[in-house]
């Protein structure tokens, strides 16, 4: 099935109109030394049927998704409301275009404009762009966007921060030739800012919660920053802002986060969403789209793309970012999402995140041999220490029907036996339950 | 015909263009979780210094208010489930429902990136066999699906052509685009640390050969093309353009904006290109949901295979899987998060599996044919300033209107009116008062038989009554917006009057 309508007598009529013989000769200017000149070898065509099985198939065969999700470490098992999968999956917003001709596109303008407006009250700041790739795309265009405003070229990092968002940061910059230094943290599992130098960098990058699940001191970061003229970028989770201070009242100029567990799937890593905001006196520095308000003609109230000067298809070489197509599908679900939730809703699933991951850490933390890495406080992670190696123990906890991870000792020296257990508002006690009785049974085995 | 209702998304007393934060009270919800129950005090856990003093001003609504209000925006929305979208280089072909259902299935959609390669073997071996198929229609060697859009496989690239040279102990400063250029790609140049230099096209509408020439030496790290390019045409010197740039050492890198016109007929590998990245939004027909999400998968050639963002996606034939290989020391670095736009993938791959060899052929077939039928019954209103048979696309252009005071952008909005999405306007650069028109595959022919009546129609009216293009549309639920106050008169986000 290929979707295409032309019947025989279309394709004849069509050649004829324009004065061609054959479907080949559309092709005459491609050179005859470069054309394929047979089939590609590539699977032969399924009926829907056909690939509904297959499908299925395939997708029976990733058991992952079908156990119980303690992973973390920036995507999360979140509840997905019915109604945002219903309104997000419409296919006035799937199969739209970017919304370069206004008249036609008010429904996903006024969606981002309020996706801007919902981000910008999440994270206590004034302007929020229209979406970027995901957590680690938000973070990189924070840190060049602090380069541009401070001309340095320094950049501090806490070690706490997602280690693939510190990976992506370096390649992404890699040929632009900024220093990028790593701050470590202390035996608490958190940085101590007023014990590092500051001084001549572009950002001092903060995440809180932090990799390790921890509330990292975001005004002190801050402080230590605005002392050295940096800007503090602070990487926060979204679905902790009903319950915990936000970047932007704790002195942040760009907060950046990961958009998932707003209302998107796992989906194996992608599409997400990266959250970009800053400050007013910023917004000509903002990378990617940006929706406003203006009115038409007639004096209505209506959105469009604004401020397109910073943005490559006009400016090219000297815009902002590269950026064009962003998850914009993914920020219309998260509007709805927020919308669902509301302040209230919000606050309330903080408070289950951080009651069942502190029931998670009594329950995990008492069993023989283990301990809970850190004192807290913590959000909706933890991280769990087992006499186990922690990659075979999260493989054979996989086995009696529990996702954990991912494992600490890829990116941390000596935390070989360490994994992140995450408790989202889906976790139940029982199912709580369920784990620690299942690493138990690890340990009986050793 | 009218599109979209000027009442679209109203009901009675209220106006479209509520935000839904002005449908908020104080106390409604939509939301439904569960008890959190009694326990110790909320900040036994949490210090009360790190609880948050305002709340967030979220929108409080019923579920009720919820569905209605985002089901009156997406009327107030054009879509291709609505009809025709003929935007010139973004090929806004149907995505096929099946596809849906593919990326739905709870194996893919609930699948953590984090969970070991035992327990995502399926999505692994989709990821391969689609990896394994884009790279035959590529003609390359090993690929990634890191990059979430074009723009970051353009940049992805970029950086691979950086190690590539930096391999070679080589420190190259410029990267040539020519003129017609997306503006994704001199600013990807410029975040791959390149200085980008543009080479002017000839008056054939193609890269002008000597002056390329004249540009090329060992401080060119590259060259960026789309071919087709942006204006429909093919570069029919491809061979001597690869030649000039590998005499010197450069890399040809493929902008696969424009592969739809081209896959099954050509490959780019066969054609030079040693780096390609394609837009998985365009040719492979997912959804491209209002701007995004896309995917822009970066494929290349044997020899640049080694700086691949790591891990790289290997089947393991003593085990009979497919695993994730971190063990790449050349490689440029991680480029997303986890593994790019899954989900995107799934629909490019159900698309493909739905295709087959044949189908994909039919498709750069049908998009070329739809493409030069439509610039032939609109050339007497519209003409192409390039001859010759197009691509999957052309640029007119709209000058014969301009004695009457017509502009691109009035046809574009008076089109609206008569029940078409506008193509693009002024872009490509090159070309004064630009229509660049892409109807794609599977558009009927009573449907670009309709546009062009549409659009001759236009022209006639330009001369017999151009008032009714300039206070085009009048059908929509707003008209023309006033984009200077947008930018004069900052608002981007809600606040309370």
């Amino acid at each position: 099935m290929d979707f295409i309508p032309h019947t025989p007598d279309d394709d004849r009529e069509m050649l004829e109109a324009i004065g061609l013989g054959s479907l080949d000769d559309l092709f005459e200017s491609v050179p005859e030394a470069v054309r394929l000149g047979r089939l590609l070898a590539v699977p032969e065509s399924l009926s829907e049927i056909e690939l509904a099985a297959h499908m299925t198939e395939l997708a029976s065969r990733s058991a992952g998704a079908g156990l119980v999700c303690f992973a973390g470490g920036g995507a999360y098992d979140h509840h997905v409301p019915a109604a945002v999968r219903a309104l997000a999956s419409r296919g006035e917003f799937a199969t739209s275009y970017t919304p370069y001709q206004p008249e036609l596109s008010q429904g996903v303008l006024q969606a981002l404009f309020e996706f801007q407006t919902a981000i910008c009250e999440l994270y206590g700041m004034e302007v929020a762009n229209a979406s970027l790739y995901d957590g680690a795309n938000a973070l990189v265009e924070a840190v060049n966007l602090a380069v541009r405003a401070t001309k340095r070229e320094k950049v501090l990092v806490a070690e706490t921060v997602h280690p693939h968002y510190v990976e992506v940061l370096r390649t992404y910059t890699s040929g632009l030739g900024l220093e990028i230094e790593t701050l470590p943290r202390t035996d608490s599992g958190t940085v101590e800012w007023g014990a590092h130098d500051v001084s001549a960098a572009a950002a001092a990058v903060v995440q809180s919660p932090s990799y390790f699940g921890l509330l990292e001191d975001v005004a002190g970061a801050a402080a230590a920053a605005h002392d050295a003229d940096a800007l503090l970028v602070a990487v926060s989770d979204p679905t902790a802002m009903g319950l915990l201070e936000s970047p932007g009242a704790q002195g942040a100029d760009v907060a950046v986060g990961e958009g998932q567990a707003l209302g998107n799937s796992l989906s194996f890593g992608g599409p997400y969403v990266g959250l970009f905001a800053t400050k007013l006196s910023l917004v000509r520095q903002v990378p990617g789209r940006i929706a406003g308000e203006t009115v038409d003609a007639d004096g209505r109230r209506a959105y469009v793309l604004t401020l397109q000067a910073r943005e490559q298809h006009i400016r090219r070489a000297k815009a902002t970012s590269n950026v064009c197509t962003n998850q914009t599908l993914m920020a219309i679900a998260a509007t709805i999402y927020l919308s669902w939730l509301g302040p209230e809703g919000l606050r309330r699933l903080g408070e289950l995140c951080v009651r069942r991951t502190a029931l998670a850490a009594e329950r995990l933390g008492a069993l023989p041999g283990c301990r809970i890495a850190f004192g807290g406080p913590r959000f909706k992670e933890l991280v769990l220490e087992t006499p186990l190696d922690a990659t075979a123990l999260t493989k054979r906890l996989a086995r009696r029907g529990y996702l954990t991870g991912p494992v600490l000792g890829k990116h941390y020296a000596g935390m070989d036996h360490a994994l992140i257990v995450a408790v989202t508002e889906r976790r139940t006690e029982a199912e709580i339950d369920g784990l620690a009785e299942a690493i138990e049974k690890e340990l009986a085995e050793g | 015909m009218s599109t979209l209702e000027r009442s679209a998304g109203t009901r009675a007393g209220e106006e479209g263009s509520t935000p839904v934060f002005e449908r908020s009270r104080p106390g409604r919800r939509a939301w439904s979780l569960p008890d959190p129950g009694d326990g110790v005090p909320l900040d036994d856990l949490i210090p009360a210094s790190s609880l948050r003093a305002e709340p967030p001003a979220l929108p409080e609504v019923s579920e009720r208010d919820l569905v209605s209000h985002y089901t009156r925006l997406s009327q107030r929305n054009w879509a291709i489930d609505v009809g025709a979208y003929p935007l010139g280089s973004c090929t806004m072909k149907y995505n096929p429902k099946l596809a849906e259902d593919a990326a739905a299935l709870e194996g893919f959609r609930a699948l953590h990136p984090a969970a070991d390669e035992d327990l995502a073997q399926g999505a692994l071996e989709l990821l391969g066999i689609l990896q394994r198929a884009l790279c035959e229609a590529t003609g390359m060697a090993a690929l990634t699906f890191q990059p979430a859009a074009g723009a970051q496989g353009e940049l992805t690239g970029l950086l691979i052509m950086r190690a590539f040279h930096a391999s070679r102990g080589e420190t190259r400063h410029r990267v040539i685009i020519p003129d017609s250029a997306h503006g994704t790609n001199p600013a990807s140049v410029s975040l791959a640390g390149y200085r980008a230099q543009e080479v002017p096209s000839d008056q054939r509408g193609l890269v002008d050969l000597d002056a390329l020439r004249d540009v090329l030496d060992d401080d060119v790290a590259g060259l960026m093309l789309t071919n087709p390019n942006t204006l429909g045409l093919f570069e029919r010197d491809i061979q001597e353009i690869a030649a000039a740039l590998h005499e010197v050492g450069g890399l040809l890198y493929y902008d696969g904006a424009n592969f739809n016109s081209i896959v099954g007929v050509v490959r780019p590998g066969d054609m030079g290109f040693d780096i390609v990245h394609l837009n998985l939004h365009k040719t492979f027909a997912t959804p491209h949901g209002g701007g995004g999400p896309g995917s822009g998968p970066l494929a290349v050639s044997d020899r640049l295979a080694r700086f691949l963002p790591s891990p790289v996606l290997v089947h393991d034939e003593g085990a009979g899987k497919w695993r994730w290989d971190e063990d790449r020391p050349d490689s440029i670095g991680r480029i997303h998060s986890w593994h790019g736009n899954f989900g995107i993938n799934v629909r490019a791959y159900a698309y493909l599996r739905s295709l087959g060899p044949e189908g994909l052929k039919r498709v750069a077939e049908r998009a070329v044919l739809n493409a030069n039928y439509l610039r032939e019954l609109i050339s007497d209103s519209f003409p192409t300033p390039f001859q010759g048979t197009c691509m999957h696309e052309f640029v007119a252009t709209a000058k014969p209107l301009k004695r009457h005071g017509v502009k691109a952008m009035d046809v574009a909005k008076r089109l609206i009116d008569l029940g078409y999405h506008p193509p693009t306007v002024y872009f490509p650069l090159v070309v004064e008062e630009a229509l660049m028109v892409e109807p794609t595959e599977t558009e009927s022919k009573e449907t670009i038989d309709g546009l062009a009546a549409a659009l001759n129609r236009i022209a006639a009216e330009a001369e017999s009554d151009p008032d009714v293009l300039h206070a085009a549309p009048a059908s929509t639920p707003v008209r023309r917006p006033d984009e200077a106050r947008a930018a004069r008169d900052l608002k981007v986000r809600w606040t309370a009057e």
